[in-house]
C-alpha cells in the first residue's frame, strides 16, 4: 500500500529556532501514528503542518502522492481534533458538529442524518441542543470527535486531546479512539507527550527530539528495543547503566563491565564498539538470585528504598560503583532489609546495549 | 484576669474592623447618594413642579411632560440628536471594527503601541480635541489653507465649520476609541483555536469571519455602540462649539438652554427625566442582548468588552444631561 501522507525533508524555522528539522515520515492508510516527544520536541509544528496552519520552510508533505504545498488548511481533505476541543461556544453541539458539512454545501435532510450518526457514535444524541458550556470536559471532547469525523476525512489528526481529561476517563477514551480508528478505517496521526497514552493506542510511534525522529517502531518494538539512551529513557521506566569495555562477541550480542561485572546485552543499531556504552534493563526484567541459585550472569547490589506501590513492591537499589537501579521485587516475598546486599539477574538478551 | 483581658483586646480589635468596615462601606455609598442619587431626585422632583410667572413654585403638576410631548420642537429634537447620535455610532463602528480587527488579528509587532495611539486621545480634554476641529475646519484654518495652498480653492469654504456634519466628525473622532476598546477586547479574546478550526472545517477566511468572528464579536459591537450612541445623544459641547446655527438643535443644547437663557428649569428637568429614561431603557436592552450571547470560552475579553461596566456608559449619559441639568 503506498503512504497516505509523506513528509520528505520537511524543516520549519521560528526565527533562529528549529521546530523540524529534515523530517522524514511515511503514514500508511488507516494506521493509528502517534508522535510522541516532550514539549518543543516539534511534534505539534508536524501536526500543524499537516493540517496546513503552518508552512514547512523547505521539504514537502504529500498526500495520496499529491503535494500540499500551499494549500490552505480549508482545502485539505483532513480534520482535526484540538487541545482545547475549540468548539464554537455560539452554536449548539447539532450546529457545532454539522459546521464542515454546512460549509460543504451539504444541507437538508442529508445533513441531519449525517449529524445524527456522527452523534450516535460518540453517543451523544440526546445533548444535541445543548450549547458546549454546558456540556463536562469528556463530553466536549466526543463532541470535537464527532465534528471531525462527520466529515469522513481520510485522515484524521489528533492534538493532545486527552490532556483536560481526569485518568479514568482518559483511559476510557484511549480504547474508544482505537476503536474507532479500526472501525472507520480512518487513518489517525496523534500528537501526545504521554508515552503510555502512545504505548496502548498505537500501531507505531514516531518518538521526536529536537525535530527529528529519533525513532520510528510499533510500541512493543521500541519498548524492547530502544534506539539510543533518550529513547529507552523516555519511553516507560528504565534503569540505564553506564558500562566500560564493550565489546562485540557475536553479531546478536556484546559484552560489557556493568559494576564491575561482565555481563552480555542485545546492541542497538546505533551502538558503534569503542565508544562509551551504556546497558538498559527495565525494571520488571530483573529480579534477585534467589538462594541456593548458582547463576553467573549476575551485579550484587545493596537495597536502599523500598516502595509499596500497590499490586507490586518497588526496590531501589545501588550498584558497587554508587548506580542506582531499580526493581520490582515478586508479590508475596519478603522484601530485603535496607542496607543488605543481595544479587540480582536478569535474561541477557533484555539488556540492550546503547550508545552514548 | 489574663483570659479576660485578651478578651477585651480582641472585642476592641473586633469593634474597629466593624467601625473600619462602616467607614469604608459609608464612604462610597455616601458619595453615590450625595452626588448622584440626590442630584438625579432633585431633577426628577424638578419635572413635576409649576412655573408661575417665572417663578418656580413646589405645586406638583404634569403639564412639563404634557408641553414637552405636546410642543413639536421638543421630541423632534430628541429625534434629531438620536439621528445624531445614530450616524455618529455608525461612523465609529465602521471605524473602530476594521482598526479593532487589525490591531487584535494581524498587527504583531507594534500592537500596543498602535492600541495606546489609539486610547491615548482619551487623555486629552474633551475642550481640547473639541476646539482642535475648530483650528482645522476653521476659514482660517489648517484645512482651507492647504486646499488654497495647493489650488483647489480659491476662497475659504465656509460651510466646513459651524453644521451638523463638523458636529459629527468630531465626536466620531471623540467617541471612536470607546467603540474601539470593547470590540478589540472581544475580539482579542477569540481563541485563535476558534479559527482553526473553522478553516479545518473547510470554512475559508471569509466565512470563518462571517460564521465564527463576527458574531463572537457582536457583544463587544453592542457594548461599543451603546458607548458611543449614549454618549453622542447626551453631548452639548461640540454642538456649541463647531454646529453654528444648528447647534440648538441637540437635545443637551436645549436643556442648557431651558436652565439657563428660558430660565424654565422644570420643563428642562422634564426633557432630561424623559432623556435618562431613554438611556436606562437603551442599556438594559443593550445588557439583555449582551447576556443572551454570553458565551463560555470568551471569559477572558467578555468582561471587559462587556458593559458591565456599565458605569461607564451609564455616568457617561447621565453626566452629559447632568451636565446640561445642573450647570445652568
Amino acid at each position: 500500500m503506498s503512504p497516505i501522507l509523506q513528509l520528505r525533508t520537511v524543516t520549519k524555522r521560528f526565527g533562529a529556532f528549529v521546530a523540524v528539522d529534515a523530517l522524514d515520515l511515511d503514514v500508511q492508510p488507516g494506521e493509528f501514528l502517534t508522535l510522541l516527544g516532550a514539549s518543543g520536541s516539534g511534534k505539534t509544528t508536524t501536526l500543524r503542518m499537516i493540517a496546513g496552519f503552518e508552512h514547512p520552510t523547505s521539504g514537502e508533505i504529500l498526500m495520496d502522492g499529491t503535494p500540499l504545498t500551499g494549500l490552505p488548511p480549508f482545502k485539505r481533505d483532513l480534520n482535526t481534533v484540538f487541545q482545547q476541543y475549540a468548539l464554537f461556544p455560539h452554536m449548539s453541539v447539532r450546529d457545532n458538529v454539522g459546521y464542515g458539512l454546512r460549509m460543504r454545501g451539504v444541507s437538508g435532510g442529508e445533513l441531519t442524518k449525517r449529524v445524527t450518526e456522527a452523534l450516535d457514535l460518540v453517543q451523544l444524541g440526546h445533548l444535541e441542543g445543548r450549547a458546549p458550556r454546558q456540556l463536562s470536559g469528556g463530553q466536549q471532547q466526543r463532541v470535537a470527535l464527532a465534528r471531525a469525523l462527520v466529515n469522513r476525512p481520510r485522515v484524521l489528526l489528533l492534538d493532545e486531546p486527552l490532556g483536560a481529561l481526569d485518568l479514568k476517563l482518559r483511559k476510557e477514551m484511549q480504547l474508544e479512539l482505537r476503536h474507532l480508528n479500526r472501525q472507520l478505517g480512518i487513518t489517525f496521526v496523534y500528537v501526545t507527550h504521554d508515552q503510555e497514552e502512545a504505548l496502548t493506542m498505537s500501531d507505531r510511534i514516531a518518538l521526536m527530539q529536537n525535530g527529528r525522529i529519533a525513532q520510528l517502531d510499533p510500541p512493543a518494538t521500541m519498548y524492547a528495543q530502544p534506539g539510543t539512551r533518550y529513547v529507552a529513557d523516555f519511553l516507560g521506566e528504565n534503569n540505564l547503566l553506564k558500562a566500560t569495555t564493550a565489546r562485540r562477541v557475536s553479531s546478536t550480542a556484546v559484552r560489557l563491565v556493568v559494576g564491575g561485572v561482565n555481563v552480555d546485552a542485545t546492541p542497538a543499531a546505533e551502538w558503534r564498539e569503542g565508544a562509551d556504552s551504556w546497558l538498559a534493563v527495565r525494571p520488571e526484567f530483573l529480579r534477585p538470585v534467589l538462594p541456593g541459585e548458582t547463576i553467573s550472569h549476575r551485579v550484587e547490589v545493596t537495597a536502599r528504598d523500598v516502595v509499596f506501590a500497590g499490586s507490586l513492591i518497588r526496590l531501589h537499589a545501588m550498584l558497587d560503583d554508587g548506580q542506582a537501579v531499580m526493581l520490582q521485587w515478586p508479590a508475596g516475598e519478603t522484601p530485603p532489609v535496607e542496607g543488605s546486599r543481595f544479587g540480582i539477574t536478569w535474561p541477557a538478551e533484555r539488556g540492550v546495549c546503547l550508545g552514548e | 484576669m489574663a483570659n479576660k483581658g485578651g478578651a477585651g483586646l480582641l472585642d476592641r480589635i473586633r469593634a474597629s474592623r466593624r467601625l473600619t468596615t462602616i467607614i469604608g462601606a459609608a464612604l462610597p455609598v455616601g458619595w453615590v447618594t450625595a452626588l448622584l442619587f440626590l442630584p438625579y431626585l432633585f431633577l426628577f422632583a424638578h419635572s413635576f413642579f409649576r412655573l408661575k410667572n417665572g417663578q418656580l413654585t413646589h405645586e406638583l403638576t404634569l403639564e412639563n411632560y404634557g408641553r414637552l410631548f405636546g410642543t413639536p420642537l421638543y421630541p423632534s429634537t430628541i429625534l434629531f440628536s438620536a439621528g445624531i447620535a445614530l450616524r455618529v455610532t455608525l461612523a465609529s463602528l465602521l471605524l473602530s471594527y476594521p482598526l479593532a480587527y487589525l490591531l487584535a488579528f494581524k498587527v504583531k509587532k507594534h500592537r500596543n503601541l498602535l492600541y495606546m495611539a489609539v486610547i491615548i486621545p482619551l487623555w486629552v480634554s474633551y475642550l481640547v480635541r473639541a476646539y482642535a476641529w475648530k483650528i482645522i475646519l476653521g476659514q482660517e484654518g489648517i484645512l482651507n489653507g492647504f486646499l488654497q495652498a495647493i489650488g483647489i480653492i480659491d476662497q475659504p469654504l465656509a460651510f466646513l465649520l459651524y453644521s451638523k456634519w463638523a458636529v459629527m466628525l468630531a465626536l466620531v473622532h471623540i467617541y471612536t476609541p470607546f467603540t474601539l476598546m470593547p470590540i478589540y477586547a472581544g475580539l482579542e479574546s477569540i481563541a485563535p483555536a476558534l479559527k482553526e478550526a473553522s478553516q479545518d472545517l473547510y470554512a475559508s477566511r471569509w466565512r470563518t469571519f462571517w460564521h465564527v468572528v463576527l458574531p463572537l464579536s457582536l457583544p463587544g459591537v453592542i457594548a461599543g455602540c451603546t458607548f458611543a450612541f449614549v454618549l453622542s445623544m447626551g453631548d452639548f459641547i461640540a454642538p456649541v462649539l463647531l454646529g453654528g446655527n444648528d447647534s440648538a438643535l441637540m437635545v443637551s443644547n436645549l436643556v442648557v438652554s431651558l436652565f439657563g437663557v428660558a430660565y424654565n428649569w422644570p420643563l428642562g428637568a422634564a426633557v432630561s427625566v424623559v432623556m435618562l429614561g431613554m438611556t436606562l431603557i437603551l442599556l438594559t436592552l443593550a445588557r439583555k442582548v449582551e447576556d443572551r450571547m454570553n458565551y463560555a470560552g470568551q471569559d477572558g475579553g467578555k468582561a471587559v468588552g462587556r458593559l458591565d461596566g456599565k458605569a461607564v456608559g451609564g455616568t457617561g449619559a447621565g453626566a452629559g444631561m447632568g451636565r446640561g441639568g445642573l450647570r445652568a
